[in-house]
């Protein structure tokens, strides 16, 4: 079966998805993320959509889903590279992603992340991940 | 009046066949020259269309048409399903309203993303929806 590859690095979770999502790999990729966020103990996670096409009502609710889930797991979610065609389109469809943190590019998306992260923490509890420098 | 300059007709029975349609639709769009965001737009719309045909009447038909009327070309897409109807129209219409377990967005949200909208329904017959996306509009 398709599976949508997830990153680790540090405490963060990376998603790239640059495939045409049907419906079962999307839903496959909610819950590979929720129990990935639950076994590493990630504290956000990045999604990186700039090579998606099209994001109908079924994909914006499983974006929204995937954040809602983290977040009770204590992970925040940064969605990143939307193409203006499709936000657009999101807008007008009636599905503004609320809940949801957007940011342009990757870059942006983990300043964000890292800022959102009280790192302190994330070290105290044994992981011997590096400070951010910024 | 609407005239149709080419015809593509496909059924839609699975959920992997979604990728492949709105494939086609993109081909036909693009053949006329839709700009980007009318194009995304017409694709969402085709998605939600199709989504709901698989969800509510286990898949139907979808005939992908190029049409024109006077100077403006657009894309035509008619979805026939053999479901179970729908049995109250302007309810399903409405922002919000779902007999499923989604956002209630797929009818009314895609109205908003097309040129043209039509539905036809009849309760243990089926529903055939009808939209128009204009390179322009």
């Amino acid at each position: 079966m398709d599976r949508i590859p997830i990153l680790r690095m540090g405490p963060f979770l990376l998603v790239t998805i640059q495939v045409d999502l049907y419906d079962r790999l999307a839903l496959t990729l909610e819950s590979d993320l929720v129990q990935m966020v639950n076994k590493t103990g990630a504290k956000g996670v990045l999604i990186d959509i700039s090579a998606v096409e099209i994001v109908d009502s079924f994909m914006g609710r499983i974006v929204g889903n995937i954040a809602s889930m983290s977040k009770i797991l204590d992970a925040e979610t940064v969605v990143v590279g939307m193409q203006p065609a499709v936000a657009i389109t999101l807008i007008e469809l009636g599905l503004p992603l609320k809940g949801v943190h957007t940011a342009l590019d990757v870059d942006r998306g983990m300043k964000l992340l890292r800022t959102m992260i009280d790192f302190d923490e994330y070290d105290a509890e044994g992981e011997d991940d590096e400070e951010p420098e910024d | 009046m609407v005239v149709s300059l080419s015809k593509d007709n496909m059924r839609i029975l699975r959920d992997q066949d979604v990728v492949p349609f709105r494939n086609r639709v993109k081909e036909a769009a693009v053949k006329i020259k839709m700009g980007l965001v009318n194009q995304t737009k017409l694709i969402t719309a085709a998605s939600e269309l199709v989504r709901n045909m698989l969800r509510y009447a286990n898949g139907g038909e979808v005939l992908i048409e190029i049409v024109s009327k006077g100077r403006e070309n657009g894309v035509r897409l008619t979805f026939r399903d053999k479901g179970p109807g729908i049995a109250d129209i302007p309810q399903a219409m409405q922002d919000g309203f779902s007999t499923g377990k989604s956002l209630g967005l797929g009818l009314p949200g895609t109205k908003r993303l097309v040129s043209y909208f039509d539905i036809k329904s009849e309760a243990g017959k089926g529903t055939t929806v009808t939209v128009i996306k204009w390179s322009n509009g």
